[in-house]
């Protein structure tokens, strides 16, 4: 086994609220031991050592909600590639959704996916399945079979099951297996054809849009139906004041309801559309910067749970279209953590409680042990610098894709390591790609 | 042998469902058709107790059981039977059926035995009809013979209700043999739990005094009676659980399972089988554990033994009819 001491570290653990200097002590896969007094006495002769030189050191980041290409769609992003992208940002665990081709909806592809990712990526990953057949939004998926297959969740990605009553039967059947459910709120009929937000700026540019309540009405539907059938219930993006108010709400009420919001929501607004820019048409749409500061404040608030990227490779193909033709999404599993920071820069949010909306708070809600430095958990490790200036430059990303909102942009905190149970997955002075 | 005894058993003119009835009732009934499990098991089994009754068996939903049950007992006592099957018109079925009952009334039956696709159908039929009512399954409402046959069926085991844990697995939301068992048990002292998972569940079950189960092998933990229900095909497929296998995984009855329950506990199943779907053929097929042949014979009997208390307040010989 080998035996790896980080030492010099500030040691962040927002699992207990540990902020101190310290050690870490990693042993084959798992943590051995750590804390601020580790390594004072005596330390272990049979160690590598890793001087972490006064960086951040704290466990590795958890994305909730990573689309990738694999299966179907490997030109834009496979598992591997994905994977080197969460690596070099820190993040150690992603949560890949179902809607591929094809979609995840029957156990053996959940096991296609388990497989595929411990042989090609270098970070965890962990599959979401369909919550209805073929992300159809008709019938239910085989949630007990495809639970025992290894899927951590239950959703249709970026779909929302428009039936009411198909959607409170998939809740009920849940809760048998006490399941978790990630629901997407956008009413299909309100959005349908929209390219943005609707507002000022959408009828100056003159494109098709949707309003707010869009997504409002979805989550009050959604939480009326987990009140009525008791289902644990994830949404797996907000972004907007109204919608933070009623998450707000059921959670005031002790409803099962947890909510994330993604990196874009929280560091652009609408009018970064500016001229037509199709790396800022994303799902829910950038909306306005009422709503952009909301969700800082329901971060700071705690009545968001999570922090996600929504990375969404797309290829040439579907974004070198018109705005209203080109497809949904942006990359962003490397500026996670720096988006993310902003919080903590503007002094909106402390550093731990940023921390904790991509580790323990995605680990509490999916049941995972990671997301946490303790004792006998895995080995997963980010080392960063959470003040380092930097000017992002698409090139130098990993992902496949490079439809990044943030070309160009300055951030402050960047990752330096990151470790996967015990091994390095990413090192920035060797990262030959910069 | 049943002799012309006509003290009276029931207290209602019709069987409409086990809510009615009291404890003394229920024994009373159960009582009665053990005479006729002897009388059925015997070389001659006809008797004359309904000679120059008539007795329609009113269908409007499919069933080879419990027709041919009810016929078959309404023949061993004696009575004319005819079966009407009825083929329901999709519009104003309520009127369709109130129709019906004028129609049937003018012939003057003395027992009307009614199955109905709707809840509340045979209480609508017993409210229009002069002649005695039997309950043969309405809706999702009630279906008392089955309870009785199967409460009979225990009690010949166990040779007592009171006591037992009895769980019930599987399409409790669509089931009137459910609520009728879960009725019945209880009065009799019975523990019952409910197994399903909970898109099949209906609403505030716990309500009923039961407790819930999710997980069947929490649910049949130390059990003494296992009944299964069936889940109709339509169901199946996706709008309450997602597939046939899936279902088989986690609430297919099978060996597995079945250990969880009480050593040398009983299986039930009201019949007809989907097997590979709630019950594993294995356990169906078993005559150690499974009495489901067993159930259709106490099915006779229980349906002689409501016919025999009915007619006892049926208008005798020399009265003239109402």
């Amino acid at each position: 086994m080998t035996r790896t001491a980080f030492i010099n570290a500030r040691v962040l653990d927002p699992a207990t609220g540990l902020d101190a200097p310290g050690a870490l002590f990693v042993d084959g896969e798992t943590i051995l031991d750590m804390g601020p007094r580790l390594f004072h006495d005596a330390k272990p002769a049979d160690a590598k050592f890793v001087d972490c030189k006064g960086l951040a050191l704290a466990p590795g980041l958890i994305d909730m909600r990573v689309f990738t290409g694999e299966p179907g769609s490997e030109y834009r992003e496979t598992l591997a590639s994905a994977s080197h992208a969460a690596a070099a940002g820190g993040v150690t665990t992603m949560i890949v959704m179902p809607n591929t081709d094809p979609v995840i909806d029957e156990p053996s592809l959940v096991d296609f996916i388990k497989r595929r990712a411990a042989a090609t990526a270098s970070v965890r990953v962990l599959p979401m399945a369909a919550l209805t057949q073929g992300l159809a939004g008709q019938v239910m998926t085989e949630m007990g079979l495809l639970m025992e297959a290894g899927a951590v969740a239950f959703t249709d990605a970026d779909r929302t099951i428009a039936n009411a009553r198909i959607m409170r039967r998939a809740l009920a059947y849940a809760s048998t297996f006490g399941a978790l459910v990630v629901g997407h709120a956008e009413d299909p009929d309100l959005s349908e054809g929209a390219a943005m937000n609707e507002g000022e700026f959408a009828t100056r540019l003159g494109l098709p849009s949707a309003p707010p309540v869009a997504e409002t009405i979805i989550v009050e539907r959604d939480v009326r139906l987990v009140e009525l059938t008791g289902a644990r219930f994830h949404i797996g993006q907000i972004s907007c004041r109204a919608s933070l108010d009623v998450v707000a709400d059921a959670k005031a009420h002790g409803l099962p309801i947890t909510c994330g919001v993604s990196a874009h929501h929280l560091a652009l607004n609408e009018l970064d559309i500016a001229s037509y820019r199709t790396f800022h048409k994303v799902k829910p749409p950038l909306r306005s910067e009422a709503d952009r500061a909301a969700m800082a404040e329901g971060v700071a608030l705690g009545i968001i749970d999570v922090i996600v990227s929504s990375h969404d490779p797309q290829a040439a193909d579907t974004k070198r279209q018109t705005f209203a033709q080109a497809a949904f999404g942006a990359i962003g599993l490397e500026t996670l953590l720096p988006v993310a920071l902003g919080l903590y820069h503007t002094g909106q949010t402390e550093l731990l409680q940023v921390l904790t909306t991509m580790t323990t708070a995605p680990a509490r809600i999916l049941g995972l042990e990671g997301g946490r430095l303790a004792p006998g958990g895995p080995a997963d490790i980010v080392i960063f610098d959470p003040d380092e200036p930097f000017q992002l430059d698409a090139v130098t990303l990993h992902s496949r894709a490079h439809n990044t909102p943030f070309d160009g942009r300055r951030f402050q905190g960047r990752v330096h390591m990151t470790y996967v149970a015990g091994e390095r997955v990413f090192d920035r002075a060797q990262d030959t790609d910069v | 042998m049943p002799e012309l005894n006509d003290s009276p058993i029931l207290l209602s003119r019709h069987l409409l469902g086990i809510d009615g009835l009291s404890v003394g009732e229920i024994v009373g009934l159960l009582d009665l058709a053990e005479d006729y499990v002897a009388l059925n098991r015997a070389v001659a089994k006809k008797q004359a107790l309904l000679r120059g009754r008539t007795l329609i068996n009113l269908f409007f939903e499919a069933s080879t059981r419990t027709q041919s049950s009810f016929e078959l007992a309404g023949k061993r006592l004696g009575a004319d039977v005819l079966n009407m099957s009825v083929r329901t018109s999709s519009v104003s079925k309520g009127e369709t059926l109130i129709d019906t009952a004028t129609t049937l009334n003018a012939m003057r039956p003395d027992i009307l035995v009614v199955r109905h696709q709707d809840s509340g159908a045979a209480e609508l039929l017993a409210r229009k009809l002069d002649c005695a009512v039997v309950n043969a399954g309405d809706g999702a409402h009630e279906h008392p013979t089955q309870a009785l046959l199967d409460a009979l069926t225990i009690r010949r085991r166990r040779g007592r209700l009171e006591g037992l844990v009895v769980a019930i697995c599987g399409d409790i939301l669509h089931s009137r043999v459910a609520r009728s068992n879960i009725n019945l048990l209880s009065k009799m002292g019975a523990r019952v739990r409910l197994v399903a998972p909970r898109t099949l569940l209906p609403a505030e079950a716990a309500r009923w005094g039961v407790e819930i189960f999710t997980d069947m092998k929490e649910g049949l933990a130390g059990v003494d009676i296992v009944m299964m229900l069936r889940l109709q095909l339509e169901r199946m497929a996706g709008a309450f659980v997602p597939s046939t296998r899936e279902y088989f995984r986690f609430y297919g009855l099978d060996r597995e399972k079945l250990a969880h329950a009480k050593p040398g506990a009983l299986v039930m199943h009201p019949g007809p089988m989907n097997r590979g779907v709630e019950i594993d053929s294995v356990i169906a097929d078993d005559i150690e554990v499974s009495v489901i042949q067993e159930q259709v014979e106490m099915g006779v009997a229980i349906r002689m033994a409501v016919l025999d208390a009915l007619a006892r307040a049926l208008p005798q010989e020399g009265q003239n009819a109402p």
